[in-house]
């Protein structure tokens, strides 16, 4: 088959398609690395998460993802009474049942109520978000927050373990099989030769929307801001006032949030495993590294790049796709390593 | 009676197995200005740290009478604020930012209110308000440091060699903004390297020696005392 | 012959090991064994990797692919014999190491780990692609190994190959880490900057460990071909790569004996979750993965040392080391005649962006002498310091030893002078003993390379070194904690171990970066007693300090900086009573 500007323009939409949902998984990678120095590998499971509890409600069933959330609170409350065991006050054991029973079982109640209801897409998309965000907050509780003094490679592998167990745990609430979300929207309308299905045009709004929502909140809400300030210096967040806690719950909140939602719009176009989100996650990663952990605005042109090369190598070379992309990592890390040395020299 | 502001009893700190402040005791009224001086490495940024929460420290830390809260977080939100040696401003945000996050803890219009009041007694920052603070010069880095420590309206100001690397007229500005301060009704713990120039605008003095409180003492009579001078220039030889 | 009581459990374990087939005891139990022998070899590398060098993949199965693959096609496609494919699968996994490390080792640490993951998938799909290696089915019909026509078919019988290896490669790492180029490997955790001050290669010393676990990652791939005599792509994918890193964890970062202990551990928890759990549970939920995961993170949180520390504390503890004294003497430097110039700085200049930290400071220091540089803090002391010593790089002006250019010049080039350091912050390795400490400092004075002291031939070397590094310590007057680990000693103790660890490079100068700082009085008296005795000695002395008291009495020479300028030099009276020193210190105008 012969590459011509149908076909062309064909991948280029798919590159476009996938570098959006990238490129939101990098933004959050970047998020979480620079607030709490966290390497996020688990955000895979989330985006695999939100696609499954998605396609599980569009059947009209109660997902597993509710039940686990409940685990995971019943987690976090033991760890706090744990922590707590020498002075308890009854303010914070109200706060923690509040937040590590109260708002699972919550959501737990209302899903059960509404999953059997045949609810409009917008509504199944939102109540995916509101099961799996929480979710962030539980594991930076569990897995991060006893370690917020250690050094990145033991935060990186801690994210390793926290990957392989929500793995696990995906596998057995959802098991092996692959499930397709219906699309949130069914429509389609032709661009010249180009067919845009309303699924990706979606994709491409929901992006768009997201970066803006992120802009404002760190350019204009107080909160942001101390995100911001943590990431640039640590104590004198501190020294203001913002508690480590705060900022790291907000930054694995936000960062759920955008896994959840990158699984919703990712989930009608591919079939989704337990384990698809952890190659999808690990694409944002390519990208987020492009960006040297650090830059939002390159990772997100990185992550359009990322995407691009995998849909153009489908074509060409379809049996080594995952290794073109993956192997991407190569010339990057060479480009660092170089500006590493200059670094060095300076 | 008033009682004191703040009340030091017997601190400790160790860094892993060394010890480096041996029982130090301290106690300041409201409203006053105590300077800490002493020579390099005495410990006196270990002890406006280990005030603030910052450090680790054994013994007792009475705030207002009552034991200060453990976290630094819940000391700021009690009123201390410590403005550190090396400044630590977010250096890649805005001038305004940077004030707008020393009022973290306050409501958005307590904020406000504070902002303009700042900005009237730092001219200088408010030209600056949308310049980022890693751009700034050491002495306006100092007073943005001074300014976003006042936006959470302390009542006991900790500050670390305030003239820390400034030019002399700088530092003799900063100085007299620190003096100036006193009449709001804040207390200031002020550690300083520069010996004279603290003992002129502080009430009491602590000199500080191997972690240890070597004299302290009305400010006045700490400026002509010969251990002092010893001190910080080496004993007669 | 001492007995040597520490190692008997060793060679209880050994014959345990031996006879350990020959028991009566299920097959499984055999094919398990083989299999914590497979891994223990690639946890072995992580632990050096990881535990000892502070680096970490999460690729290690992806190089066990290259040993296994290499022998599968060598031995079915072309009929080699499996011996000689040994050292190809092993030199395979190795050279793959070199260029993946050395793209990944001048970043910060968090790169190589994220790269092995991306690399280590992209490996792990290239086998299930490539039509040689059989795509994913495989290569099957590999040949046993075989030994004067026997061949190793039985569980049993490949049993001893696979130990013997791994027991081999344990003692080989141990013999590493306890060498010279294993000193500079174990530095490498503590960031390495006091390393590279005493002349060890960073770069190069954190490529030696990336490629040593890759190719003992290579070696448990071959004998892995050779057992299952059929290789497919599943086993060397990142899962795997993951559990490795587990068993590293488990076992305790920096222990060689936790790597055996890590493998057997995971692999048998895993063989309890996969037999057990299914009987117990009914259906068979496959909850492995969430174990290990959660199992990771909790030894992390919980035991960050692993599980070994715990088990090494029942065993009988290692006796006092003996250093021998009649080995040959090293070689030292002929110090420069007294009062000929050592050390010229010539208007020095530091600008960072538009700020001047150091500002045309010119001053010499001569040989035989004990200069101070001092200052009140922020005066730029520190910079200049960095400034003779390689860390910071001039803006303009020049250093120069005995006529000779510094400038440009790295750490480690300024080390092989004779210039030797200590640090403000005292860089020690907490973890490694008092002794070995100041061994580091002799690393330019030894030449052993990795393949001399893996195969223990580097003793007489290596008993130099150390003779020198107990001779340093008695100087010092620290000999009695010889065997202590550096991090329980005291600052003060800490900051003379730096100066016998400078001693221990033969220097004809010592750079000391606030020696006195944090030292009671009395600590401080014997420290200027030390200094004065160095001098007689004919060694020269510039030490940066802020504490006046201690630098007056001991001095010939002070250089006092404000403001990043010189503002007086001379002798320590005619210093002391300068007026613009007396302002400086205590402010105001004099």
């Amino acid at each position: 088959m012969h590459l011509d500007a149908t076909i062309a323009t064909f991948l280029i939409q798919d590159g476009l398609t996938n570098g959006a949902v990238y490129a939101l998984l990098g933004l959050a990678i970047v998020l979480v690395f620079s607030v709490t120095r966290v390497i996020f590998i688990p955000q895979g499971e989330f985006v695999a998460y939100g696609a499954l509890t998605l396609a599980t409600l569009d059947t009209g069933n109660v997902p597993g993802t509710p039940k686990l959330l409940l685990c995971f609170g019943v987690a976090a409350f033991l760890l706090d009474l744990w922590s707590w065991r020498r002075d308890l006050k009854v303010d914070a054991l109200v706060r923690n049942v509040a937040l590590n029973l109260g708002l699972p079982l919550l959501i737990y109640g209302a899903v059960l109520y509404l999953a059997p209801l045949q609810l409009p897409s917008v509504v199944r998309v939102l109540i995916t978000v509101s099961i799996i965000a929480p979710m962030g907050l539980y594991v930076y509780r569990i897995a991060y927050r006893p370690l917020a003094d250690a050094s990145v490679l033991v935060l990186l592998i801690t994210s390793v373990g926290v990957h392989l167990a929500m793995l696990g745990l995906g596998l057995i609430f959802f098991g092996p099989e692959g499930l397709r979300a219906a699309p949130l929207h069914d429509g389609s309308f032709s661009m010249g030769p180009l067919l845009v299905t309303a699924q990706s045009v979606l994709i491409y709004l929901m992006t768009i929307l997201i970066m803006i929502a992120l802009y404002f909140f760190f350019e204009k809400t107080l909160l942001g801001k101390a995100l911001r300030a943590t990431a640039v210096n640590r104590l004198g967040a501190r020294l203001v006032g913002v508690r480590t806690q705060l900022t790291g719950v907000t930054a694995f909140v936000l960062a759920a949030t955008i896994a959840a939602l990158s699984g919703v719009l990712m989930g009608p176009i591919t079939t989704i495993y337990y384990d698809t989100g952890f190659l999808i996650g690990l694409k944002g990663f390519v990208a987020a590294i492009l960006g040297g952990m650090g830059s939002f605005p390159v990772t997100a042109i990185a992550a359009i790049g990322v995407g691009m090369v995998e849909s153009f190598a489908s074509f060409f070379a379809s049996n080594y796709k995952e290794i073109i992309v993956f192997g991407l990592i190569v010339p990057v890390l060479i480009w660092l390593s170089i500006g590493a040395v200059h670094h060095e020299e300076e | 009676m008033s009682r004191n502001l703040l009340e030091l009893t017997d601190i400790h700190v160790s860094y892993g197995r060394a010890e480096v402040l041996h029982g130090i005791s301290l106690a300041m009224r409201p409203g006053s200005i105590v300077t800490v001086i002493g020579a390099n490495g005495a410990g006196k940024t270990t002890l406006l740290n280990a005030v603030m929460g910052v450090i680790p420290s054994t013994g007792a830390i009475l705030y207002d009478g009552v034991p200060v809260p453990r976290s630094v977080e819940a000391r700021v939100a009690a009123g201390l604020c410590l403005v550190p040696e090396k400044r630590e401003l977010f250096s890649s945000m805005t001038v305004e930012d940077n004030i707008e996050l020393g009022g973290f803890l306050r409501s958005a219009s307590e904020r406000g209110e504070t902002r303009e009041e700042l900005y009237a007694r730092f001219p200088r920052l408010a030209e600056r308000r949308k310049q980022l603070a890693g751009t700034l010069s050491g002495g306006e880095r100092q007073m943005l440091a001074l300014a976003r420590a006042l936006m959470s309206r302390p009542r006991l100001l900790l500050l670390d060699e305030p003239s820390l690397g400034l030019a002399p007229k700088i530092v003799a500005d900063i100085l007299n903004i620190v003096s100036e301060l006193r009449k709001t009704g804040v207390a200031i713990l002020l550690v300083e390297q520069n010996a004279r120039a603290a003992l002129e605008i502080a009430d009491e003095g602590y000199l500080v020696e191997l972690g240890e409180v070597r004299r302290s003492g009305p400010a006045a009579e700490l400026a002509v005392d010969p251990a002092l001078m010893e001190s910080y220039l080496g004993a007669h030889s | 012959m001492m007995a040597n009581k520490h190692l008997m459990p060793g060679i209880a374990a050994i014959a345990l090991l031996a006879v350990f087939p020959l028991l009566p005891v299920p097959p499984f139990w055999i094919t398990l064994a083989n299999n914590i022998g497979l891994a223990s070899l690639v946890a072995i590398g992580l632990v050096l990797l990881t535990g000892v060098g502070g680096l970490t993949s999460f690729g290690q199965a992806a190089f066990c692919g290259f040993g296994a693959y290499t022998t599968a096609v060598l031995t079915t496609a072309y009929g080699f014999s499996p011996w000689v494919t040994l050292p190809l699968s092993l030199l395979v996994g190795g050279a793959v190491a070199v260029p993946l490390g050395l793209m990944t080792v001048r970043l910060s640490g968090h790169y190589l780990p994220l790269g092995t993951i991306a690399w280590g998938l992209a490996i792990y799909y290239l086998y299930g692609r490539i039509e040689l290696l059989g795509r994913y089915d495989g290569i099957t019909g590999i040949p046993p190994l075989n030994i004067a026509g026997y061949p190793f078919l039985s569980g049993q019988s490949i049993f001893y190959v696979i130990w013997v290896f791994v027991i081999l490669t344990a003692i080989g790492a141990q013999n590493l880490l306890d060498s010279r180029t294993g000193r500079g490997i174990r530095a490498l955790r503590g960031g390495g900057q006091a390393a590279e001050a005493f002349g060890v290669n960073i770069v190069r010393a954190k490529l030696i460990v990336f490629i040593f676990a890759a190719i003992v990652a290579a070696l448990s791939g071959w004998l892995y071909a050779h057992m299952q005599r059929s290789v497919n792509s599943t086993p060397f994918g990142l899962n795997m790569g993951i559990e490795y890193m587990l068993m590293a964890v488990v076992g305790g970062s920096g222990y060689i004996w936790g790597a055996i202990f890590g493998s057997a551990f995971v692999l048998i928890v895993k063989e309890i979750l996969q037999r057990v759990m299914p009987e117990l549970v009914g259906t068979g939920i496959n909850v492995e993965m969430v174990v290990f995961g959660v199992l990771l993170v909790a030894i992390l949180q919980l035991a960050r040392n692993g599980l070994w520390p715990m088990v090494a504390r029942l065993m009988p503890m290692k006796g006092q080391l003996s250093i021998p004294t009649s080995v040959r003497k090293l070689a030292k430097r002929t110090l420069a005649p007294a009062g000929s110039p050592l050390i010229k700085v010539d208007r020095a200049r530091k600008a960072f962006g538009g700020l001047v930290a150091v500002s045309d400071v010119s001053f010499e220091v001569k040989a035989g002498q004990i200069v101070g540089l001092i200052g009140p803090n922020g005066a730029g002391k520190s910079t200049t310091f960095n400034l003779i010593t390689g860390i910071a790089s001039l803006t303009s002006g020049s250093v120069s030893y005995q006529g000779q250019p510094l400038t440009g010049n790295s750490p480690r080039e300024i080390a092989k002078h004779g210039i030797a350091r200590t640090f403000q912050h005292a860089k020690i390795l907490p973890d490694m003993s008092v002794l070995e400490n100041v061994a580091l400092g002799a690393h330019l004075r030894g030449s052993a390379g990795v393949l001399r002291s893996f195969l223990r031939l580097d003793r007489e070397e290596e008993a130099t070194l150390l003779a020198e590094a107990a001779y340093q310590l008695d100087r010092v007057g620290l000999g009695q904690y010889r065997d202590r680990p550096a991090g329980d000693l005291a600052l003060g103790q800490i900051r003379i171990l730096e100066i016998a660890r400078a001693l221990a490079a033969d220097p004809t100068i010592l750079l000391l970066d606030e020696p006195a700082a944090g030292l009671r009085h009395g600590e401080k008296q014997e420290l200027a007693n030390l200094l004065n005795k160095l001098r007689q000695e004919g060694v020269s002395v510039l030490l940066v300090e802020h504490d006046m008291g201690f630098v007056m009495g001991l001095v010939d020479h002070l250089v006092v900086l404000d403001f990043g300028t010189l503002i007086a030099e001379g002798r320590p009276a005619e210093v002391r009573r300068h007026p613009a020193v007396v302002a400086a210190y205590l402010g105001g105008v004099a």
